[in-house]
């Protein structure tokens, strides 16, 4: 049997993790390195590490940090930031990642999702996308590392994910910014409509706080769900989510 | 040392990280001698048949793997590409073992992509000491035919093969190299046959 995954989320400006509420005023959370191998202890299913500057400033995830951080991982390891080409793919891949995520740079230019499943195979690519309510419409936003660079991308989610799908994207990573750093709960009507246009594996990311949520998630028809300020902040472990899990009949890895 | 052949894909690095925690020099290499020379070879990849192939011929490979006599691990891709054949591509593989390589049914989501419970018919040596229905990382599109070599299995939604074997060639669907503790204990068993 597939488990349900909890992923924890490093997101990274500057070589630091940090955190902030709907993408803005983030604040320091420590060492990346500490909190990569203090999640892997916790039982995380998968860790994440986004270079979330990276993109828009015009840079590229550091390579020897992946390779620092996939050294201390015997678990799933994916990374996102500013990887615009096969080349940079590659580099980061034989850094010790398992999985690249492209957000920005697929926007950029959409056929970088092609090349890079042609080349590595869709299981590789993940594309992440930032979304944000506006009146009735859900739009994708761009460069939302920086909140004074940050644009709506001029896409809407549906059709967007749709085209990352059909160009290989291997999974997505859908992260709604209303709800990012609120420990609101995810955004269920969100992840069911991206759930009822893919086929492909769903992340829930934004919102996250306490075990109903992932449960929520799940529900919605997410395969995983993400979470960083819960697990940064100590609030709560990642094996205090999954025990709770377990106890209300989802399959987890314990 | 041990040789983990570069099939030029993905997870090259992990697969050698994973190694080295247990205390075994790895080398990257895709030198017909040394690997014939190495006391183990590990086949990695993540990836796609085709253009794996593709590389292993151009680098004049596929013969030097057929014929290996020492314990080969495949994993992921390096265990498909033991087989005839794959629809992915489609690609024309080593033939190590028979049958054709094809992608998962659906109407899960495919990739196939998270952990999986492993039900082993409790021979397979590669599992020794790991607690039945163990969890392992997968991450893949394709699958592996049924047959006697399949050792291991994994549910989802259809009867996938986890651990195959025969003979000194055998290949794991899974990536023990990210399967935390359950996927440590396959490489140690790997690395002592």
């Amino acid at each position: 049997m597939l488990t349900k995954r909890v992923i924890a989320c490093l997101d990274v400006m500057d070589g630091r993790v940090v955190k902030g509420v709907r993408f803005r005023e983030h604040k320091d959370m420590g060492d990346f390195l500490e909190l990569a191998a203090r999640y892997r202890e916790q039982g995380a299913d998968e860790l994440v590490f986004y270079d979330i500057a990276a993109s828009a400033d015009k840079k590229s995830v550091r390579r020897d940090w992946v390779r620092r951080t996939a050294k201390a991982l015997d678990i799933p390891f994916c990374v996102a930031g500013g990887i615009r080409s096969v080349a940079d793919a590659e580099e980061v891949l034989n850094a010790g990642a398992d999985k690249i995520s492209v957000n920005s740079p697929a926007l950029e230019r959409p056929e970088l999702i092609t090349e890079l499943a042609a080349r590595f195979g869709n299981q590789c690519v993940v594309v992440g996308v930032d979304s944000k309510r506006d009146g009735g419409a859900m739009k994708v936003y761009q460069y939302t590392g920086r909140a004074e660079k940050t644009r709506e991308s001029g896409r809407e989610l549906l059709g967007w994910l749709k085209e990352a799908q059909e160009r290989g994207a291997g999974e997505v990573v859908l992260n709604c910014m209303d709800r990012d750093g609120t420990g609101e709960g995810y955004d269920l009507e969100q992840l069911k409509a991206a759930r009822a246009v893919l086929s492909i594996p769903l992340v829930a990311s934004g919102g996250a706080k306490t075990p109903l949520h992932f449960v929520e998630a799940y529900a919605a028809g997410a395969d995983a769900a993400l979470a960083a300020g819960i697990f940064h902040r100590g609030e709560v472990t990642v094996g205090q989510i999954k025990a709770e899990l377990k106890s209300k009949g989802i399959p987890v890895r314990l | 040392m041990i040789a983990v052949v570069d099939t030029g894909g993905a997870n090259l690095a992990s697969v050698i990280d994973a190694l080295e925690r247990l205390g075994a020099a790895a080398e990257l290499t895709k030198d017909a001698a040394r690997i014939k020379a190495s006391p183990r070879v590990i086949l990695p990849g993540v990836g796609n048949a085709a253009d794996a192939m593709k590389r292993l011929a151009s680098a004049g490979l596929v013969e030097t793997l057929r014929g290996l006599t020492q314990p080969v691990l495949g994993i992921c891709l390096g265990m498909q590409l033991l087989f005839e054949s794959s629809t992915e591509g489609p690609a024309r593989c080593l033939g190590v073992l028979p049958g054709e390589v094809a992608r998962l049914k659906g109407p899960l989501p495919v990739p196939h992509m998270g952990w999986n419970s492993v039900k082993a018919d409790g021979s397979e040596a590669l599992l020794a000491g790991v607690p039945p229905n163990s969890f392992f990382y997968f991450v893949h599109s394709y699958r592996a035919p049924e047959g006697p070599w399949v050792t291991a299995s994994a549910e989802y939604g259809e009867s996938v093969p986890a651990v195959v074997r025969k003979g000194n060639f055998s290949g794991v669907q899974f990536h023990p190299e990210r399967s935390a503790a359950a996927g440590s204990k396959v490489l140690a068993n790997f690395l002592k046959s």
